[in-house]
């Protein structure tokens, strides 16, 4: 009887993340990535915003990949260059508040989000970049995105990713996501970037 | 440079790159460049001509250029440089000459021991054509107290440069040299004559023969292998007044954060080459390389900062969790952690005797400046009380003092922080963000990086606060670094 039950309960949640991972069958988000919601917004756990489409210009691959080939129950990203993959990256960038490092609500969903797509890609080695808006000193920002990778970092792990699957980098304010100086393109900055290294 | 060795270099960088690496080796400092320099009699007796190549005459007391220079009591003494005198008469040579007036000019101006009369007001004094027909009663009307006359002449290979300084009232020579050097760049034997010449008369270590380095994007170079538009920095080099600037890295990816070595012939950096952030020292007239500081995926390095004794390094590293600072060997041995505190401490510095360092800790929450033993025995000890404080920068004796970017508003101002007396003095005057300061050799100017102009480029500044020059003209400029 009890065996039966976690027979079921293994079946429904397969078939949650089944769905789950089918509903990313929708054509990836192609970069940049909108803003993120800007602090106190959004209820926790809340799904982020539409992302509004950007005026940039299209990545050189097709803006509606083919219907990806159904692997088991998930979309095969490994099929893709790193470079394609890195483009249209499944893994969000997470965003801090001026001069902090704190993974925070919003912050931990989007974390929770890119630890089971790092589930469903075992062999995926990332490296995560921690970078900063252009306000403090250039020094000290070294020291701030370092520890904004590391944070990061530290709960993708507390989630069960492997640590030596997870490599960290701090470029300072040195490569601003939005070279514009209003809060909005700083909040923007401020940020920890996934990027594919292996695969 | 032997073909041997650039071969080496263009196995080691490629063919492309291998002229922008390499530069002209500098003159050595404080031996006098150019470095074929004719050692010539100091202070011949008045009336005498300068014998080219004689041994070196007995120097004269210092204290006897000093006091006939030095003519009216307290007050800076009124000096003239014009164009110096063309041997021949060819245009490109009459070039040199004016060129030379105008640097040597430029060069005792910065230092501010001498009255430079401007040079637009030459215009009434009769040009000299040799050292024998100085126009002493014009200059004395323009109320000059001291002319110096140089002469330039064009060898097979090389010019031959003669100057002499002469008291206009006594009309005599109390000040002269003689250097023959190429004359690949010129504005070295000026740059050598205004060095020399504030030894001698003023026992200062001037500036003119000094370098800056500093990152810059000036080139417009993108990161490879990133799906972001990333505009990567390398190493330039500059001279002191920003002329010949070039670059010296070829990294293809980040470089900041550049330090001389005290002799000046190698710079330490940030490099994110491999795709961390590890240190190299770039011995950039040699096109060699070192790496002594072991960054790997996981270790990371940044920030050296060069002791005055030329070997050890000070740099900051994530290898403890947090950020630390230790020191190293340029070599890469005799490694030593010099903090631990959970806090992140960042940005070293030396003291001029390399007993002690200052840097940047956040562990009280903020970032402040800190100065602790070099040996790392002793508790740190915190100097500053600010908003923000970062990239402290030791001043060179005889000033016992500690320059950094202290925020004073939406940006940064250059503060220096007395360490005798604990008094803090603001020398930018809030006119954008200015950061990274870094002293001269002599402790009497500050370059920094400052959005004042639009794009951030490096300034150089007093100590006082005054004469703020603008280094920098080409991309974002950041992070100087003066030689030596």
């Amino acid at each position: 009887m009890s065996a039966r039950l976690v027979r079921l309960v293994a079946l429904a949640v397969l078939v949650m993340v089944t769905a789950t991972a089918c509903s990313r069958k929708k054509p990836p988000v192609a970069r940049p990535t909108p803003p993120p919601p800007s602090a106190g917004a959004g209820g926790a756990g809340a799904p982020p915003a539409p992302p509004a489409p950007l005026p940039e210009p299209e990545p050189p691959v097709a803006s509606v990949p083919a219907e990806p080939t159904i692997s088991g129950s998930s979309m095969d990203y490994n099929a893709r260059s790193l470079d394609e993959l890195n483009r249209e990256s499944p893994l969000q960038p997470v965003y801090y508040l001026y001069d902090a490092a704190d993974v925070s609500g919003d912050t931990q969903g989007v974390l929770q989000k890119n630890a089971e797509i790092l589930r469903q890609y075992p062999n995926w080695v990332v490296t995560i970049e921690g970078h900063c808006d252009e306000r403090g000193t250039a020094e000290y920002n070294l020291t701030l995105g370092e520890r904004r990778a590391q944070s990061a970092r530290a709960y993708l792990v507390s989630l069960g990713i492997p640590a030596d699957r997870l490599k960290t980098v701090s470029y300072g304010k040195e490569f601003p996501f939005d070279p514009g100086t209003t809060e909005e393109a700083f909040a923007k900055n401020r940020r920890a970037h996934f990027v594919v290294t292996s695969k | 440079m032997t073909t041997a060795s650039r071969t080496i270099l263009m196995a080691l960088v490629g063919a492309s790159a291998a002229t922008m690496l390499v530069v002209a080796a500098p003159q050595s400092r404080p031996a006098p460049a150019p470095a074929s320099q004719t050692a010539a009699p100091q202070a011949p007796p008045p009336g005498q001509p300068v014998q080219p190549g004689q041994p070196p005459a007995a120097p004269q007391q210092p204290s006897e250029i000093s006091t006939s220079i030095n003519l009216s009591g307290g007050a800076a003494p009124k000096l003239a440089v014009p164009a110096f005198i063309a041997a021949s008469g060819d245009a490109e040579l009459r070039t040199v000459g004016d060129m030379l007036g105008q640097v040597v000019w430029d060069d005792l101006k910065f230092e501010r021991e001498y009255d430079l009369i401007p040079r637009a007001s030459y215009g009434a004094v009769a040009a000299a054509t040799s050292m024998d027909t100085v126009a002493f009663d014009q200059w004395r009307e323009l109320g000059v107290n001291a002319v110096m006359v140089g002469i330039v002449r064009r060898n097979a290979s090389s010019l031959t440069v003669q100057v002499r300084v002469f008291d206009v009232t006594s009309q005599q020579s109390v000040w002269a040299k003689e250097y023959t050097a190429s004359a690949t760049n010129p504005r070295q034997f000026a740059h050598t004559i205004a060095d020399e010449f504030h030894m001698d008369t003023r026992s200062l270590v001037g500036v003119a023969r000094t370098k800056l380095a500093f990152a810059s994007d000036r080139d417009g170079e993108r990161a490879r292998n990133t799906v972001e538009n990333r505009s990567i920095k390398e190493i330039y080099i500059a001279d002191y007044d920003g002329e010949n600037q070039r670059r010296v890295t070829v990294n293809r990816s980040l470089a900041i954060n550049p330090s001389w070595s005290a002799d000046g012939r190698a710079i330490a950096y940030t490099s994110y080459r491999r795709g961390y952030p590890d240190i190299f020292v770039s011995y950039i007239y040699q096109g060699k390389m070192d790496q002594p500081t072991g960054g790997t995926e996981i270790v990371h390095n940044f920030l050296p900062a060069f002791a005055p004794d030329g070997n050890r390094i000070a740099f900051m590293t994530n290898r403890d969790g947090n950020m630390e600072i230790y020191a190293v060997n340029r070599d890469g041995s005799g490694l030593r952690r010099i903090t631990r505190h959970p806090g992140n401490d960042s940005t070293p510095t030396w003291s001029p005797a390399g007993n002690q360092i200052a840097f940047t800790s956040d562990r009280s929450g903020s970032p402040q400046l800190y100065m602790v033993d070099a040996d790392g025995a002793g508790q740190p000890r915190r100097l500053t009380n600010e908003s923000w404080a970062d990239r402290a920068t030791w001043s060179p004796a005889p000033y016992n003092e500690i320059a950094y970017a202290g925020r004073t508003g939406p940006g940064f101002d250059i503060k220096i922080y007395e360490i005798a007396s604990g008094q803090i003095r603001v020398i930018t005057d809030g006119t954008g963000s200015n950061e990274s300061p870094s002293y001269s050799p002599n402790g009497r100017h500050v370059a920094f990086a400052s959005t004042r102009a639009g794009r951030t480029h490096i300034f150089t500044i007093a100590r006082d606060g005054q004469d703020i020059k603008q280094v920098t003209r080409a991309g974002n400029n950041v992070q100087p670094s003066w030689s030596r």
